[in-house]
């Protein structure tokens, strides 16, 4: 079906049967609910709205904390809130491993809480829900796709999208496209091939399947001596990607290629692993890809959020996307063809490179590939950056990032000619403090830094038209100016920030949502009274 | 693809080193890890059985590692293999073998089958979980190139002695260990309280009152600072932008310095010179 023909049956269908998420406010940027992982498809994570502002943030106060008790006894007990919550119709939903919860969004009381079976599958986290209507969609740990009536809790179906025991980990937020549900998928122990799928959301039946690397016969198997090693060089998609509706393109990072940190029996560029791939979300075709890190040996998944949006590059307006990548480089790319604008290093550590190629991607230097006796490499697997949500503000042009900038020995432990799982480890070995990084999309340059003086520098990141950026430190949550990287405000939580904080407008009222640990917060600033 | 947990690290960022165990060269028989076995919950006697019982009958095709080989599948990849629990499906491929496939009757024993069942268990276990994973050899540099960068270029000697603190320093510790505490004291696991004592951070914060509060650094963020003096009486106060005035003291900080200048050679060369400190 066209897809703006669904969009239009779909938005009736919507107005039908009453509450849910219509397909027209995904296609709107929403201040009355935060109704994706991104809140909208460009994966700014920006919001207009300003009520809370840098001229009030001071006044920023608690308007509700509330914890979220899981079974003692339920597996993934002590992991933390990591799903970014979707606010939609006043109605709260998040998630932690085999956990679904639905909360009153004025008050954080709990409406209903869905407890998923124990399993033995990996709890490592849970980036939240996806909703179309009034149905929720999550992965749980052992690869089922879940689908719950948002009104009730409860089940309506549940469709097995991988082995659990061939190590695939199952995290992601799934993204609804029209009457698509983009499902991406985690794992790379078990040099398991990696996929992005579509289901119905009706049904859970597969619309298609798109493996992120190549099979016999199909462009980019090129890459590899073969197509046994294809099949198994993995290239997860455990990050939820962005949607250009205009392109009808759904652009997304790949992970790392298998065998992780020996690459002997897999010579070549490994593609679309480590890589920005736009693909159709009505057919599952791939219509363009870029590769961050070429034939990747340090675990630097391409996967952090693919940042939308339009910009002026040498006085012509182009619609680009941008990613920070784990491997340390900022990139800027023309969204409509995935051709390179700007390649730049983002840490000044960074010493795995011999260059960037005419392609604009880095040059993998061999010396930096791991070896038994260890290889001194910046920055370590956990990456300049990782998972959390980066930001774009469109009033300052300016491109947000927690990084970090650590060194590790990278150690080959697998000398064997057909090497196994990650084939290799790395240690860490010290390195400076980790910094929020304001960089210029135009340039590359960083407009500002803050040096964080201890703590984990990767941390969540979310901008307003208030002219406020919201992040954290250790346990501290910081509203500082996005201009100029001034520190406006600061509250202490019980825990780290565990997820992306976001903002929405609620009886008049816009709120500041965050996750710390097993709490949401909500912070208003006091208004006159009437 | 390792997901970052967020975790406060202290002042400097940095990652635990992993001393697991190492051994001195890369072996290439297929006994399985101390880690793997336990982790797997496999009888270790039963999986040191099926090690040698998989290399007789089944390594000349699928390799001793059961990694496969010409027209035998690499097991440790195998779908049946990992979706296997308790030999239920693997024993009755070892009892028939899969004759329409090429692969003969193997003539195993059932107790012999449950030891290679727990040996191929520890394998895929192994594989599955990268903190049992051995490393090899890190001694590849020249001991010499190695005492001259010590004291010359790398300046170690400045705050060393190998006849002081790294005396016996290579019979103390095995040489990936060694490596490891060298390039990051800080993070190596096991240091002495002396050790601990040696690296801490100080702080000194100068309050407007013209007074100042020296001692360990507890804790410091743009917020808050915190210490505990000589006596072991805590100190804690508020940070405003620049006010009070802190200075930081890190004992290892020619160590970070260092990781911006070493070459991977002048790290093999120091192990190498450490390793003969007996």
């Amino acid at each position: 079906m066209n897809i703006r023909l669904f969009f239009f049956l779909a938005t009736l269908a919507a107005v039908a049967f009453g509450q849910g998420l219509t397909q027209s406010t995904l296609l709107k940027q929403p201040t009355d609910s935060w109704p994706t992982y991104n809140g909208d498809y460009s994966g700014r994570r920006f919001s207009p709205l300003k009520q809370i502002n840098s001229s009030n943030v001071h006044t920023l106060s608690l308007a509700w904390a509330t914890r979220y008790n899981r079974n003692p006894n339920s597996a993934g007990a002590t992991v933390p809130i990591k799903a970014t919550p979707l606010m939609v119709n006043g109605i709260l939903y998040f998630t932690a491993p085999n956990n679904v919860w639905a909360a009153d969004a004025r008050t954080g009381r709990e409406l209903w809480h869905y407890e998923y079976p124990p399993n033995t599958g990996s709890t490592i986290g849970n980036r939240g829900v996806g909703m179309y209507g009034n149905w929720l969609f999550f992965e749980s740990p052992d690869s089922q796709l879940v689908s719950l009536d948002a009104r009730t809790g409860k089940q309506r179906w549940k469709v097995q999208i991988a082995d659990p025991k061939l190590d695939y980990t199952s995290t992601v937020a799934p993204v609804v496209i029209g009457n698509h549900i983009l499902v991406g998928i985690g794992g790379d122990h078990l040099d398991n091939p990696g996929f992005l799928e579509s289901r119905d959301p009706e049904t859970g039946a597969l619309q298609w399947k798109w493996w992120t690397t190549p099979r016999k016969g199909e462009p980019g198997i090129e890459t590899w001596p073969d197509e046994y090693s294809s099949s198994h060089g993995t290239g997860q998609t455990w990050i939820p990607g962005t949607y250009d509706p205009e392109q009808n393109l759904y652009i997304v990072g790949t992970g790392n290629p298998n065998p992780v940190m020996a690459e002997k029996s897999r010579k070549g560029d490994n593609l679309y692993t480590c890589s920005i791939v736009a693909i159709n979300p009505d057919t599952g075709k791939l219509v363009w890809y870029f590769q961050p890190s070429p034939h990747d040996v340090h675990d630097w998944d391409a996967v952090q959020t693919p940042i939308q949006f339009d910009g002026v590059i040498d006085g012509k307006p182009r619609k680009l996307i941008a990613q920070a990548s784990r491997n340390g480089y900022f990139f800027v790319l023309d969204r409509t063809t995935g051709k390179n604008i700007l390649t730049k290093p983002y840490i000044e550590t960074l010493n795995w490179a011999k260059g960037i190629d005419a392609k604009g991607q880095p040059i993998p230097d061999p010396a930096k590939y791991p070896t038994t006796d260890g290889v001194l490499v910046s920055p370590s697997s956990n990456g300049a950056t990782n998972w959390p949500a980066p930001s774009f503000d469109p009033d300052t042009g300016l491109f947000y990032v927690g990084t970090s900038r650590p060194y590790a020995m990278f150690y080959l432990t697998d000398t064997d000619d057909h090497p196994e799982g990650w084939g290799g480890r790395d240690t860490g070995v010290g390195g400076d403090p980790g910094a929020l990084l304001a960089i210029d999309y135009k340039t590359g340059n960083i407009a500002w830094r803050h040096e964080w003086p201890s703590g984990n520098g990767v941390t969540h990141i979310m901008t307003t038209a208030g002219r406020l950026l919201f992040t954290a430190n250790g346990d501290n949550l910081i509203a500082f100016d996005p201009a100029n990287g001034k520190i406006l405000w600061h509250t202490g939580l019980t825990a780290a920030l565990s997820a992306g904080p976001i903002t929405y407008m609620l009886d008049g009222k816009q709120y500041l949502l965050v996750a710390a640990g097993d709490t949401l917060y909500t912070f208003t600033v006091n208004q006159p009274a009437k | 693809m390792r997901y970052l947990e967020l975790t406060s690290l202290g002042i400097l960022f940095f990652a635990a080193a992993a001393l697991g165990q190492s051994q001195s060269k890369a072996d290439n028989s297929n006994a399985a890890s101390a880690a793997a076995i336990a982790g797997s919950k496999e009888d270790p006697k039963a999986v040191d059985r099926g090690a040698k019982l998989f290399a007789t009958h089944c390594g000349g095709c699928h390799g001793v590692n059961a990694k496969g080989g010409p027209g035998a599948p690499d097991l440790i990849r195998s779908v049946l293999v990992l979706d296997d629990e308790k030999g239920i499906l693997i024993a009755p491929v070892l009892r028939e073998g899969r004759p329409d496939q090429g692969m003969p009757k193997p003539n195993l024993t059932e107790p012999q089958i449950s030891d290679i069942v727990a040996w191929l268990h520890v394998q895929t276990y192994a594989a599955d979980h990268r903190t049992t994973y051995t490393f090899l050899d890190v001694v590849t540099g020249d001991p010499q190139k190695g005492q001259a960068y010590f004291n010359a270029a790398g300046k170690c000697n400045t705050c060393h002695s190998i006849t002081g603190d790294l005396k016996g320093v290579g019979k103390k510790y095995e040489p990936f260990a060694l490596q490891s505490k060298w390039l990051q004291p800080r993070s190596a696991r096991g240091a002495s309280p002396s050790d601990s004592a040696r690296s801490a951070i100080q702080v000194t914060v100068m309050l407007p009152s013209g007074e100042s509060v020296s001692g360990k650094l507890d804790h410091i963020d743009d917020f808050n600072v915190s210490l505990y003096d000589s006596s072991g009486e805590y100190h804690s106060f508020t940070r405003d932008g620049a006010a009070p005035k802190v200075e930081l003291h890190d004992p290892l900080k020619a160590h970070r310095d260092l990781l911006a200048q070493y070459t991977d050679a002048d790290i093999h060369n120091v192990t190498a010179f450490l390793v003969t400190l007996k």
